[in-house]
């Protein structure tokens, strides 16, 4: 049996459906319930909650010494329509702005990387500066940009032998400058840029081209202010998402080697184990959040009557991953923001067209 | 998109012109009326250089 709360509160995983998606509950539609909107309630019930908030270099042990970083956020939203939230998601996909390569101006490039593949590669550079600092660009305005809207960067490299390397076959070790990376930009500041402090490509090792002896590259690099709708270079973020809060119930007990088998069904640290009466083993519900919702349980016949699946309609995990110019959490407190601005954009609007009828 | 622009120098007025071997990428320097000949390896096919000139692309 579900109950009326259940309905209203939750979304049910069946093994061949998803029960109760949609929030029903809106004003008058569940009588005995109180479900007019007010700003009291929705203060009372809101709640954010910090899980954590990471920003490390991590070493990969493996045969590659790859440099892995993270900067990435995850926080619990509670207690909001998943209209808002999904805003909140998309808004930090699309249109949230951030600083990327725009024109590339090619004096030579003899490299076998053709000069649009090369600039297409070029665009998708994360660059680390803070685009509120910075305005749009003019629409259509071919020159390089003025100091309030564009930062240049120069990449002029020529590869050369190296003469100390005779018998090697290590292309590391008998040419210079062969691998073209992040680390050859060259910024120009325009202007009064250099109080703008540390400016330059967000990682130092993304491989751009590349050459042999006797190739060369020469070129101004223009970036500009964009958001993400326009084109994914400019996206703030790696991954922006969210799951709804798995809520796993055990409806009879599980037992023996059963349990084992329920702890297998779902993620590590889900599903725990105690030695119950007569030393059996006793299946609990230890941690239902790390849970994937992967319904495997529903597969075994003997499990499938012992479990009860659901999420939490109004509590929403989100993941946030920075590309790297801004803070993950400065990602969402900006998008949060951009949703204000739209909401006064309506407001406004609203009240446009209501003033000649009531004049 | 390519936008060609004027070059940001004109050719060197002395006739000496630079030339990539085809054999082995080497760059030398022929005047006019020289024999056209690799001084390293000796071929003959020679190769003119890319042009100068900028050309502005889209990064998308």
């Amino acid at each position: 049996m579900t109950s009326m709360d259940d309905i209203r509160n939750k979304v049910r995983l069946l093994e061949h459906g998803v029960d109760h998606v949609h929030s029903s509950a809106f004003p008058g539609n569940y009588p005995g319930y109180d479900d007019d909107w007010s700003k009291e309630k929705f203060e009372r019930n809101f709640k954010i909650q910090i899980i954590h908030i990471t920003n490390e270099v991590k070493r990969h042990t493996g045969i590659g010494m790859d440099l892995d970083y993270i900067d990435e956020m995850e926080f619990d939203m509670i207690g909001i329509d998943a209209a808002i939230a999904n805003a909140i998601r998309r808004i930090l996909i699309a249109e949230v702005p951030s600083m990327a390569i725009e024109k590339v101006h090619i004096y030579n490039n003899t490299s076998i990387i053709q000069d649009e593949v090369l600039a297409h590669r070029l665009g998708l550079v994360p660059i680390k500066a803070d685009p509120r600092l910075f305005e749009y660009a003019q629409p259509g305005a071919e020159d390089e940009g003025t100091e309030e809207d564009t930062l240049e960067f120069r990449l002029k490299v020529k590869c050369t032998k190296n003469p100390a390397a005779r018998d090697s076959t290590d292309p590391d070790q008998m040419y210079r400058d062969h691998k073209i990376t992040t680390k050859y930009f060259e910024w120009l500041p325009k202007g009064n840029q250099e109080h703008l402090g540390n400016i330059g490509p967000v990682r130092d090792n993304i491989l751009l081209a590349k050459m042999r002896p006797g190739q060369e590259l020469d070129l101004r690099l223009f970036c500009v202010k964009g958001v993400g709708k326009d084109h994914t270079k400019f996206s703030p973020v790696a991954t922006a998402s969210y799951r709804l809060l798995p809520s796993i119930e055990l409806l009879r007990p599980v037992e023996g080697a059963d349990a084992d088998k329920l702890q297998r069904c779902f993620s590590p640290g889900v599903i725990g184990l105690t030695t119950g009466k007569k030393g059996k083993k006793k299946a609990f519900v230890a941690d239902a959040r790390r849970d994937t919702i992967s319904r495997e349980v529903f597969r075994h016949e003997e499990l499938k009557d012992a479990v009860k699946l659901e999420r939490m309609r109004d509590h929403f995990i989100f993941s946030v991953e920075s590309v790297g110019a801004l803070r993950p959490e400065v990602l969402v407190v900006e998008a949060i923001k951009v949703l204000q601005a739209k909401c006064h954009t309506l407001l406004q609007e609203l009240e446009e067209q209501t003033q000649p009828a009531a004049s | 998109m390519e936008t060609p622009k004027d070059g940001n120098q004109p050719p060197p007025k002395a006739q000496t012109m630079i030339y990539i071997c085809g054999d082995c990428h080497q760059e030398n320097e022929i005047k006019a009326r020289d024999p056209i000949r690799c001084t390293e390896c000796g071929y003959r096919i020679m190769y003119k250089k890319r042009t100068k000139r900028m050309v502005v692309f889209d990064a998308r």
